[in-house]
């Protein structure tokens, strides 16, 4: 796994801490991790280029070598350009005055054109307007039958006078060109609003096709072009989407297959190469998982630094509402966390699949990274062993487990009654964390004001007396920095300095002033979030 | 002093799992707010996934064409891209610092990867110091081959064993042409004289079984698929996998449906084929379908997907476009696991064995 872009700016920066200003040789070695951390995330090499020559621009600027922590706030030059590059022009989509409006889809094979038009179907209706999904992709075996199922599952009109290739060794037969015609004035006649025109896939060096593709352009006079791009895109993004450009010069890019891990530097490029804006993001295989694009999202996957909104929605996919349901309400009312909720909340996390990745979605993991390598996922499950070994009466009342009992419960899960010890003592703090947070948070009632977790005894501070209650903002935080205050003990119990907070990806809104304070930047995607 | 401080990943695993508790709640507190209707169409509702959107295979049938011919079409294109702007940096003698960049930037260009081009480029220092009078082109040939390692045995282990059939299961992210390579493999294996049988896995993709089936009928070959859309998977290569060894057929070809490797539950589902299949015959090849414009993320799926299904080989798709499929140079680097196939492009002949020797030469535009 590559460490991120803010993991190895501070650790360029480690050693200039103390130095007053930033020679230009530490600047160069900046821009090589900026570098090198764009190139991993797949955006083009003369992209890069033109890229880090701006950041080298800022980077000799005053802010940065003032910065109490330079390396945050180059990484917050960098992802301010990010979002600057990638949302240059946000726009909604372009309607037609008078007569429908007509949109018109392109793109490379596999980018997912068909299964997008039924998503942008299904998004425009939602909005009131009456779509028609035109079939003129007579190049593909069953794309016209694919785009008719597409279209019914969206409850979209699909307008198909020629079936298609609809076996494999069948020639292509009738003009798409026609179609597209013929699908204007049929949605003319129909008084449809919105024509969406799905066209065969094609090579950017096919001349042909790419030529069809420029005269369905003329022929129906899109006011909207979109350009279909994967995600998952390397290096030829750029010829692509300049072969495109020429071809069917393109009004908007939409980003395919973002549900997957790519990290998608293909967006910078195309954004950078065609000035085109990115107008939507095709993030899963149902008809819903459609998104408009969102700059700040993308440009700190880009950089790697954690992706807490995926992390958030996995989350909300593979919990079982009910169970959370039951959570609040025993939050709530005051109630204490138990080991049969820990229990059941294991294994909702055990559903979404391994931990190590989970972990490594959140911000700010970066700077324990090795420790979550080092996670041995069989804890869970060790952990599990020990809860199971206990009675349903020690599970709900923990106080009442003795000397006896642990013992019989570390032999019935086959570990040492150290194991159940830690288990025990660990457990203790994060009902105390919990409940503290209960009183202090007061969630439910909170009305989408997400900033209101209480206080949260972090780790080694809440041993013995209460900690101080601390407002901190954004839960997820929660996990790194304790484990960072962990991590700073086991340092210092090594007889190392404490290692300087490295305060890891999100210092960003700010942050930099006290690298130890949490993530400014996340309550915002946050709250976004909540609220929608 | 605490004792029972114990610092451990159980540290871990209990914030961890108390935070998710936190976090559930928390959600649950605030959609409970907002109403029942919010929740109607919640996320634990049965996924129904639309059709995917692959189905890169293009009834465009070329005549066959025989192999040197391929070749040489792909060499004259890579050598049109990578080679020539490469032949321009070595004709100027010396390399200077901008050389090296112009060269490094050239290799990434290709998608090899940051990784992968600092090791080359070291190597090519190294060599360069150890023979300061060799022509720097030829050493970094040598670098390249040594990468792809020619003598990889990139042949397909499709033997029949004790009357059993060589299963081989052919995987992949959405959109690369899994179905179009499962075809093809179908059509070079039938044309070496072996009965094959595939299994059409792919239950999910709409017409992504009949697509194969046409394969199936022009290839001569039978096809087993299930009788409606969304059966599971795994029993379907089960049974394919079953009827290569009733029918006695030497090779068993299992076609699956695109995946992207983060879905943890999809992934779990391609163990499951692969379980199911050893049932009958321990796949002998797993074929991962990658495509060519495919970056960075290429190492990634490759390496899930080996962790879920061990990988025996690749098959690089659509080389016939601009891309330059340069990712398996850093696949093969990091997990050793070779390219065995290349797609040229839509015809049904246009899948070639892979050559290390001819692919770096075309690399270096020779």
């Amino acid at each position: 796994m590559f460490a991120n872009l803010s993991d190895r700016l501070t650790e360029t920066f480690k050693s200039l801490r103390g130095k007053g200003r930033l020679s230009e040789a530490d600047i160069d070695g900046t821009i090589r991790e900026i570098r090198r951390a764009l190139l991993d995330a797949d955006v083009a090499v003369p992209v890069v280029r033109a890229f880090t020559a701006a950041i080298r621009e800022r980077a000799l600027g005053a802010e940065v070598s003032q910065a109490l922590n330079p390396g945050q706030q180059v990484v917050k030059i960098v992802h301010e350009e990010l979002i600057e590059v990638l949302g240059g022009e946000q726009r909604p989509l372009r309607f037609a005055k008078h007569g429908p409006t007509v949109i018109m889809l392109a793109g490379l094979q596999g980018a997912g054109k068909t299964t997008f038009a039924g998503k942008l179907a299904a998004h425009l209706k939602s909005q009131g307007q009456t779509p028609l999904l035109v079939a003129a992709d007579l190049q593909r075996p069953n794309a016209v039958t694919q785009l008719k199922v597409v279209g019914e599952r969206a409850g979209v009109p699909v307008f198909a006078p020629e079936a298609g290739v609809t076996r494999e060794d069948e020639r292509p037969r009738g003009n798409p060109v026609k179609v597209a015609k013929k699908g204007l004035k049929e949605a003319q006649d129909k008084q449809h609003t919105v024509v969406i025109v799905d066209t065969a896939g094609r090579l950017g060096v096919d001349a042909e096709l790419m030529k069809q593709a420029a005269d369905i352009r003329k022929a129906v006079d899109p006011d909207e072009v979109l350009f279909v791009i994967d995600a998952m895109i390397g290096q030829d993004a750029v010829a692509t989407a300049q072969a495109f450009q020429e071809g069917v010069d393109f009004t908007g890019v939409v980003l395919s297959k973002l549900d997957g891990d790519a990290r998608g530097g293909a967006a910078l490029s195309v954004a950078q190469v065609t000035g085109r804006p990115i107008m939507f993001a095709s993030v899963g295989e149902k008809l819903e998982d459609i998104e408009v694009f969102h700059p700040d999202r993308m440009a700190s996957r880009i950089l790697d630094m954690g992706d807490i909104m995926t992390l958030i929605e996995q989350a909300e996919q593979k919990f079982d509402q009910a169970e959370a349901e039951r959570m609040a309400g025993k939050m709530q009312r005051g109630e204490d966390f138990t080991f049969t909720d820990f229990l059941a909340q294991m294994q909702q996390l055990k559903n979404m699949g391994s931990m190590k990745k989970m972990l490594g979605m959140l911000p700010g993991m970066g700077a324990m990274r090795d420790q979550i390598e080092n996670l041995d996922e069989k804890e869970l499950v060790r952990t599990e062993a020990i809860i199971q070994s206990m009675t349903p009466l020690e599970r709900d009342n923990p106080k009442v487990l003795n000397g006896s009992r642990r013992s019989r419960i570390a032999a019935g899960s086959g570990m040492t009654v150290a194991d159940v010890n830690s288990l025990v003592k660990r457990f203790e703090d994060a009902q105390r964390m919990m409940k503290a947070m209960a009183k202090g948070g007061g969630m439910p009632g909170m009305g989408g004001a997400p900033g209101a977790f209480g206080g949260l005894p972090g780790g080694k501070k809440s041993k013995g007396k209460q900690a101080p209650q601390r407002k901190v903002k954004g839960k997820s935080g929660n996990p790194a920095k304790r484990a960072q205050q962990e991590q700073a003990a086991r340092s210092r119990a090594a007889g190392e300095k404490p290692a300087a907070p490295a305060g890891s990806a999100f210092g960003l809104g700010g942050g930099q002033q006290q690298p130890n304070v949490d993530p400014n930047e996340i309550p915002a995607d946050l709250a976004k979030y909540l609220k929608r | 002093m605490d004792v029972s401080w114990i610092p451990g990943s159980a540290d871990l695993v209990v914030v961890i799992v108390a935070v998710a508790a936190v976090a559930g709640g928390a959600f649950a507190a605030l959609r409970r707010g907002k109403g029942p209707d919010e929740r109607a169409g919640g996320p634990s509702a049965p996924t129904e996934r639309p059709a995917a959107p692959e189905a890169p295979a293009k009834a465009k049938p070329a005549g066959p064409e025989d192999p040197g011919s391929r070749l040489a079409r792909l060499r004259s294109r890579l050598s049109g891209g990578l080679g020539s702007s490469l032949l321009s940096i070595f004709s100027r003698g010396s390399l200077s610092a901008e050389d090296w960049e112009e060269l490094e930037e050239t290799l990434l260009a290709a998608d090899v990867g940051a990784a992968s081009t600092d090791i080359l480029l070291e190597d090519l220092k190294a060599r360069l110091k150890a023979s300061p009078d060799a022509e720097p082109i030829s050493l970094l040939r040598e670098a390249l081959l040594d990468v792809v390692d020619p003598t990889l045995d990139r042949s397909l282990a499709l033997e029949p064993q004790d009357g059993v059939p060589a299963t081989a299961v052919v995987v992949g992210v959405n959109g690369v042409g899994k179905t179009t390579t499962v075809g093809k493999l179908a059509r070079v294996l039938v044309a070496e004289g072996s009965s094959v049988v595939l299994g059409a896995a792919d239950t999910f993709r709409a017409a992504a079984a009949d697509q194969l089936e046409t394969w199936g009928s022009r290839v001569g070959v039978p096809v087993v698929r299930s009788d409606r859309e969304g059966a599971d998977p795994a029993s379907v290569a089960f049974e394919a996998a079953q009827k290569g060894k009733d029918d006695g057929a030497d090779v068993v070809l299992v076609d699956t449906a695109g995946r992207l490797q983060n879905k943890a539950g999809l992934m779990d589902e391609l163990g499951k084929i692969v379980r199911v299949v050893s049932k009958v015959s321990p796949p002998s090849e797993v074929l991962l379908v990658l495509d060519a414009t495919t970056g960075q993320n290429g190492l990634t799926q490759a390496r899930v997907f080996g962790e879920v299904a061990p990988l025996t080989g690749i098959v690089l798709t659509k080389l016939d476009g601009t891309a330059r499929g340069g990712i398996v140079v850093a696949v093969q680097r990091e997990l050793g696991v070779p390219v065995k196939f290349i797609g040229l492009g839509e015809g049904e002949d246009d899948l070639a064995p892979f050559d290390a020797e001819q692919f770096v030469d075309g690399l270096l535009g020779r």
